[in-house]
């Protein structure tokens, strides 16, 4: 297990931040250079979406649909049965959370490659309210057979994982958070569906006893949280999961293997997300501690980011009482 | 596009009615399914396998085929029997219909079946393909495309919103090659149209929405043919075609009778055929073109 190369600045205070979305916006107008089938389709939401890099490349090859997240999944299922690649994109309360139905049978189900783009995933839009606030669409869209789920934790992963999301053939989910967020990763860090990496590993001579398995935006808290945790005599390794669904479940098993004790973190229920698919992983194969950091059964609320995210328990202090509470068990 | 003489005429109306007999042979043998809209329908997709469509049963993936997007999956049973009598697959695999392991799924899916375009039963979701298509192909050919994208869908499935959205999208684009089909039998599970939500006015909602619409009687085939040419003439829009059907069409008892939307023969309403007869009724009278043919010399 090596340690990914990341950004040198990670740990310092004006480390350069960045929406995750503007990376997806790059990855499609990137893509749609590179395959003419790449196609988009967007509900209203073009340019907060990021959209709008790609409309105006090529506009023949976008569709503006109007606030009709249902047709849209359909529409493009149609395009994708034309052999069209179709990325459409909306707020993720919307698609998938108004078109989950349109998604499991005309994409899912009817096997077509189309790929779902949810913007504005997690609490963290905070002061537009608990409406609009995302955190159960990894459950959503989990749960649907065939559909791989990806949730890239900075903007240069977003756009590998656009890119990478083009070349393969089939449904994918991807969830973008909206607010600028701490660019973690650099070009050279290591991206491939269904892939984790490791992301912190405690200095020689601590000894690993809690691995924090953390996906999105929350993976930078996870590492300041790992990093304090050193600073503390108590050594955790971080992973970061890309994509919930397929696990890596070589990495996830090793990990819970060293360490012992599991701590995950997400922007999302903690019911149904990533915190599910480790615990119904290890518990069928190695039955582990685990901790949840994520929204326990509860709707959101209007906020600012940092408000909501100490609130509802995701802060960094969160974490490394969670980890602590972990290895204490 | 040619034009319907009597003998082409007479030759389709014998292939709806053997579509007709293989749909009520299905349902028998599956025990479950619809009755009433696959045989108000015999006759559009008839119309359509037999003549309309561009379209090879034995290369179902030619790239410049029509595609016919069924929406109301529930249907199926027209779908698949005339795709058998049009030679997609044995006609006697119809008998394996809702059965384990079987091509023929209760509602079609595209991967079981080869030369289906997509896989259907949640209501109002076959528009919206079909104006993706229709979009894709103008992406690829350009505005000129003589390929058609065929929509068919019941009239119960306009209660939802997605056809709508759909249809204002279609409208925009002005997708000359996109041809819809309601089947408007005028029932639904819970009862008859008007009653369960008002549709009407139906020709003008969907002229409201940017498309040429016609109205036709669907079981003539004279005019479903017409309807078809007329559609494929018009230029800058999607067309709708309101194909007036009667539920139930070719057996006398289960005409016009909502009870039959979703039973099969055997389950059906038994006031005025016994339930243990209804299958051995509805084939003889099929059969016997309504006793009109008296035995088998005949």
């Amino acid at each position: 297990m090596n340690l990914a190369p990341l950004n040198p600045k990670l740990f310092d205070a004006d480390i350069e931040k960045t929406p995750i979305r503007m990376g997806f916006g790059q990855g499609l107008l990137q893509a749609g250079e590179e395959d003419h089938n790449v196609v988009a389709l967007c509900a209203d939401l073009t340019e907060s979406t990021q959209m709008h890099l790609f409309r105006d490349k090529f506009p023949k090859r976008f569709t503006q649909v109007g606030i009709s997240e249902q047709s849209m999944a359909s529409v493009a299922s149609g395009m994708a049965a034309m052999g069209r690649i179709p990325f459409f994109s909306s707020y993720a309360m919307f698609s998938p959370g108004r078109n989950w139905e349109q998604i499991r049978t005309t994409i899912a189900y009817n096997h077509v490659n189309a790929k779902i783009i949810g913007s504005h995933a997690g609490i963290s839009v905070g002061p537009d309210g608990g409406t609009h606030q995302a955190i159960e669409d990894m459950g959503l869209m989990r749960m649907v057979p065939r559909m791989i789920v990806i949730s890239p934790c900075d903007s240069i992963e977003a756009k590998k994982a656009t890119l990478a999301m083009a070349k393969y053939d089939g449904p994918v989910y991807m969830r973008l958070a909206r607010e600028a967020t701490p660019v973690i990763t650099t070009a050279e860090t290591p991206f491939e569906i269904g892939k984790a990496q490791l992301f912190f590993t405690p200095k020689e001579g601590l000894s690993v006893s809690v691995g924090i398995i953390a996906t999105g935006a929350l993976v930078y808290n996870a590492v300041l949280a790992a990093k304090k945790l050193e600073a503390e005599g108590v050594g955790a390794k971080v992973l970061n999961v890309a994509t919930v669904k397929p696990l890596d479940r070589e990495m996830i098993l090793a990990l819970a293997t060293e360490a012992g004790a599991i701590v995950t973190v997400e922007e999302h229920q903690q019911r149904g997300g990533l915190g599910s698919e480790v615990a119904e992983f290890l518990v069928r194969t190695l039955p582990t501690k685990q901790e949840f950091i994520g929204v326990d059964d509860q709707f959101g609320q209007t906020g600012t980011q940092d408000e909501l995210i100490k609130h509802y328990g995701m802060d960094v202090s969160a974490i490394i009482a969670a980890s602590k509470k972990v290895i204490a068990r | 596009m040619e034009h319907l003489n009597d003998e082409k005429i007479r030759e389709l109306e014998l292939h709806a009615n053997d579509v007709r007999q293989t749909i009520i042979e299905m349902l028998i043998a599956a025990g479950s399914g619809h009755t009433a809209g696959p045989l108000d329908m015999a006759d559009i997709f008839t119309l359509l396998y037999f003549h309309a469509l561009h379209h090879d049963p034995r290369n179902p993936d030619w790239p410049d085929r029509d595609r016919l997007i069924l929406s109301n999956g529930h249907i199926a049973p027209v779908l698949y029997a005339t795709m058998a009598h049009a030679g997609y697959f044995p006609v006697e695999e119809c008998k394996t219909l809702r059965k384990f392991g079987s091509r023929l799924q209760g509602h079609p899916h595209r991967e079981w079946l080869h030369g289906l375009e997509t896989s259907s039963g949640p209501l109002g979701s076959g528009l919206s393909q079909a104006v993706g298509m229709s979009l894709a192909d103008r992406m690829e050919r350009g505005p000129q495309s003589n390929r058609f994208y065929y929509c068919l869908m019941g009239d119960g499935e306009l209660d939802c919103g997605q056809i709508w959205e759909a249809a204002m999208l279609a409208g925009k684009e002005k997708l000359h090659n996109l041809i819809g089909i309601v089947d408007r039998n005028n029932i639904q599970i819970d009862g008859f149209t008007e009653d369960v939500i008002p549709l009407e006015p139906l020709k003008e909602k969907w002229e409201s929405f940017g498309w040429h619409v016609q109205e036709i009687d669907g079981h003539n085939m004279e005019a479903i043919n017409d309807a078809i040419n007329e559609a494929k003439a018009i230029f800058n829009k999607p067309s709708m075609i309101i194909a007036h059907t009667i539920p139930g069409k070719g057996v006398d008892f289960t005409e016009r009778r909502f009870e039959w939307h979703g039973n099969p023969p055997g389950k059906g309403p038994g006031d005025v055929v016994a339930k243990d007869k209804q299958g051995e009724e509805a084939l003889n009278e099929l059969r016997t073109l309504r006793g009109l043919i008296k035995s088998e010399h005949q």
